[in-house]
């Protein structure tokens, strides 16, 4: 119990990362609106993110900008932030793109639900 | 001019970029500038991949440090044997479509997005050839989101409402994968603490052991086999391509395709050499059943499609099959035939596609059962068809053939006589639904009497399908010639360079 | 009634200090967080608000479809041209040490990081703006 306790004390961030990743991924699959997988694949997306930023935080460390006295000095490591600024953009173009086709599918079908598509694909 | 050479590798993603924008906004002034913006820019990259082919024939890399900054510091473009190779493919195959695409794409594209329509094909271009190129873990991530995405866009983009929940569809899948593509790439960083290609090749072999690494390499591979769409992780695939717009179908059936593939084995063999994947974490013999089944699963699916594109899609599932078998065998001849496979099936399955696209562009008739006669109405487009198809089959001299036989070379040389025996199952149920489609166009009555004759597509789509089907044959023939960049190239992805 | 005087006053209010610190964003990229492409979506935020307080044919009149367009391609024209200056410099693509090598400015090389920067952030908010106002706008079919 004793390990268990202390396997969570120091890895909580990895378990609620990976727990945020697989809400996300339940409401990619499971829910039938089309905007809602859409947040769905955000979320997953932001537990990604996290999960990057988590892993680039050193104990006591201070930000990453180049002080004229310590150059020695402990700091946080300033390249999985920069990893993730681009990812974040290309999570952002994904969602544009994503609601785009979501608009265009609720113009054409009238309807944003998975069931209405299935109901409207086998009318036609 | 040196200069000018070693200063080619950025030039070859910037300077389409800014062609983009320039098309984007004379465009919008008057609509008919667009087009021949793209096609030169596409024409600049392809004569630029040649270029770069000829200065890496004798087996020198080049080097590109953006700003000037070394590894670890700064992102580097890599190019050599194996890179050079799949970029002037893929260059050459877009350069077809492009062509291709002048009267093709009216088939789909209203003509108020047609602007917009050739941007966003440049820009996919673009971010493929910025894939192939570079040497940086996570600049292949961007270049690959930065594709993808254009790839979603045009898919999305037909007239056929249907084509929009297939790119939703594709759009849906192909973010998961890459979602764990960067997880993958998170975790090599965790235990490297680089991101560079060459340096982790270096640095992780004193991390074999590690759990981070395994997991490193699971996410890494599902993640391309998503985008690949290797068997059970298709399921994307058919719709897309079937109710894409043709021109599209043509680009990613080749282009996309071909590149992820190059990615996936980019990553297997340079960053994870051959080596991890053969001992210390073996799933080349995993690797090997699933593409056998995918060949054998692709192919029976083939054959019970009627519509011809779905059908062309589900070959195309067969045939990424074989290339992944290359990477299950993993030994040189397997190696080199899996690589020319990405030249050969680039090649046949353009052709195919291009034919399938003008005979809707032409007829309408998208049924397999509706093209019975049509050699009598349409003899080039069918003709090409035939020829694409008998070297999609592996009839020799084609190109076809010598592919398949490098791969049945390969897998006898390892000893895998039942993955041979599956490689020609393979290729007699290719014999099938070919076949078919082959007697429906050739001995079928013919189907409506009072279209006329003489009912051939514009010369601007049928020069790129009779360039594409005479380059099945003439590759085939002089086989040599790519033989001397995909040799090498085998032989350095297997030493782990 | 009264609540939309109190929004449409506060919003003006607002807007110019949103702009202020979105630019104040993007300068400071290079020291501390911030940066090209989070100050060009805080720069569309300031938009957004415009754009809920005051309705569609307001902000519609003051950032047009073509303006949008001229907008994202100055931003890429930037990033591209700085880095084909690098070359023509003799330096690899953004090399900016080369250019400062060459005209011996002192400071050059983070002065051109800033103009990156700010090229980034005036494409960002091009394009941020263009998505919002495209999915609100979609009554007006005007062919893109």
């Amino acid at each position: 119990m004793e390990n268990l306790l202390a396997f969570i004390a120091t890895r909580y961030i990895y378990i609620m990362t990976i727990i945020l990743m697989m809400i996300g991924l339940y409401a990619l699959i499971a829910k039938k609106n089309l905007v809602k997988k859409v947040i769905g694949l955000n979320i997953f997306q932001t537990a990604i993110f996290l999960f990057y930023i988590s892993f680039s935080d050193v104990d006591g460390g201070t930000a990453p900008i180049f002080l004229p006295d310590g150059v020695s000095a402990t700091y946080v490591n300033p390249i999985p932030h920069v990893l993730i600024l681009t990812a974040i953009v290309v999570g952002l173009a994904i969602t544009a793109v994503a609601l785009a086709i979501v608009v265009g599918i609720y113009e054409e079908y009238q309807v944003t639900g998975e069931d209405g598509l299935q109901e409207v694909m086998k009318r036609q | 001019m040196n200069a000018v050479i070693s200063q080619l590798p950025p030039l070859l993603i910037v300077v389409p970029i800014l062609g983009a924008l320039l098309a984007l906004l004379l465009g919008k002034w008057k609509r008919s500038f667009a087009y021949p913006i793209t096609l030169a820019m596409i024409g600049f990259q392809f004569a630029v991949s040649l270029v770069l082919m000829e200065s890496v024939m004798d087996g020198e890399v080049i080097h590109y440090y953006l700003g000037g900054w070394p590894p670890p510091l700064g992102i580097e473009l890599v190019i050599d044997s194996f890179n050079s190779f799949v970029l002037v493919v893929i260059l050459a195959l877009a350069l077809l479509t492009a062509v291709w695409a002048r009267e093709g794409a009216d088939l789909d594209i209203v003509p108020e997005k047609r602007v917009s329509f050739f941007v966003v094909f440049q820009l996919l271009v673009t971010g493929l050839c910025g894939m192939a190129v570079t040497g940086d873990l996570f600049n292949l991530y961007v270049f690959l989101e930065i594709s993808s995405i254009a790839a979603y866009t045009l898919v999305a983009a037909g007239r056929n409402p249907r084509s929009l929940i297939a790119g939703f569809n594709y759009l849906i899948l192909g973010s998961i994968a890459a979602g764990f593509i960067v997880l993958g790439i998170g975790y090599l960083y965790i235990a490297t603490g680089t991101l560079n290609m060459g340096e982790l090749a270096v640095m992780l072999p004193a991390h074999y052991g590690q759990a981070t690494v395994y997991a490193a390499f699971l996410f890494m591979m599902i993640g391309f086999s998503i985008k690949v769409a290797f068997f059970p992780l298709h399921l994307w695939l058919p719709d897309a391509y079937t109710e894409a717009p043709a021109a599209v179908t043509i680009l990613i059936a080749t282009a996309t395709s071909k590149v992820t593939a190059y990615a996936m084995l980019r990553v297997i063999f340079s960053v994870f050499t051959l080596q991890y994947v053969t001992e210390s974490f073996p799933v080349t013999e995993l690797v090997l059943i699933i593409a056998a089944v995918a060949i054998i699963a692709g192919a029976v699916l083939a054959i019970a499609q009627d519509n011809l594109k779905r059908m062309l899609a589900y070959s195309s599932i067969s045939q990424m099959g074989y290339i992944m078998f290359a990477l299950g065998v993993a030994n040189q001849a397997a190696l080199a035939g899996g690589i020319l496979h990405i030249m050969a099936h680039a090649v046949m399955k353009g052709c195919l596609f291009m034919v399938a696209g003008m005979i809707i562009y032409r007829t309408g008739f998208t049924a397999i059962r509706q093209l019975s006669g049509l050699s009598r109405r349409m003899p080039v487009a069918c003709a090409a068809f035939a020829l694409a198809g008998a070297s999609m089959i592996g009839i020799p001299p084609t190109i076809g053939f010598m592919s398949k036989y490098y791969l049945v070379l390969g897998a006898v040389e390892a000893g895998e006589y039942l993955a041979a025996a599956v490689l020609l199952a393979g290729s007699l149920l290719a014999a099938v639904y070919i076949w078919k489609v082959i007697e429906v166009m050739y001995f079928g009555d013919v189907h409506d009497e009072d279209l006329g004759g003489g009912l051939e597509a514009p010369v601007s789509m049928m020069v790129p399908v009779i360039i594409l089907a005479a380059s099945c044959l003439l590759l085939g023939i002089f086989v040599e010639l790519p033989l001397e960049v995909v040799g090498p190239a085998a032989a350095m992805l297997l030493g782990g360079g | 009634m009264r609540e939309n005087v109190v929004i449409r006053t506060v919003c003006r209010l607002f807007v110019p200090f949103i702009q202020l610190f979105a630019l104040y964003v993007i300068v400071h990229g290079a020291s501390g967080p911030g940066g090209g492409f989070q100050g060009g979506v805080i720069f569309a935020t300031s938009f957004i608000l415009l754009l809920i307080a005051f309705g569609l044919p307001c902000v519609r009149g003051r950032f047009g479809r073509s303006w949008i367009r001229a907008y994202a391609a100055c931003g890429i024209i930037i990033f591209a041209g700085v880095g084909l200056t690098c070359i023509l410099f003799s330096g690899n693509f953004l090399e900016y040490a080369a250019i400062e090598t060459a005209l011996g400015i002192p400071h050059l090389q983070t002065l051109m990081i800033d103009i990156v920067e700010a090229g980034i952030g005036i494409t960002v908010m091009a394009v941020m703006t263009s998505i919002i106002l495209d999915f609100v706008g979609k009554e007006e079919e005007e062919p893109l």
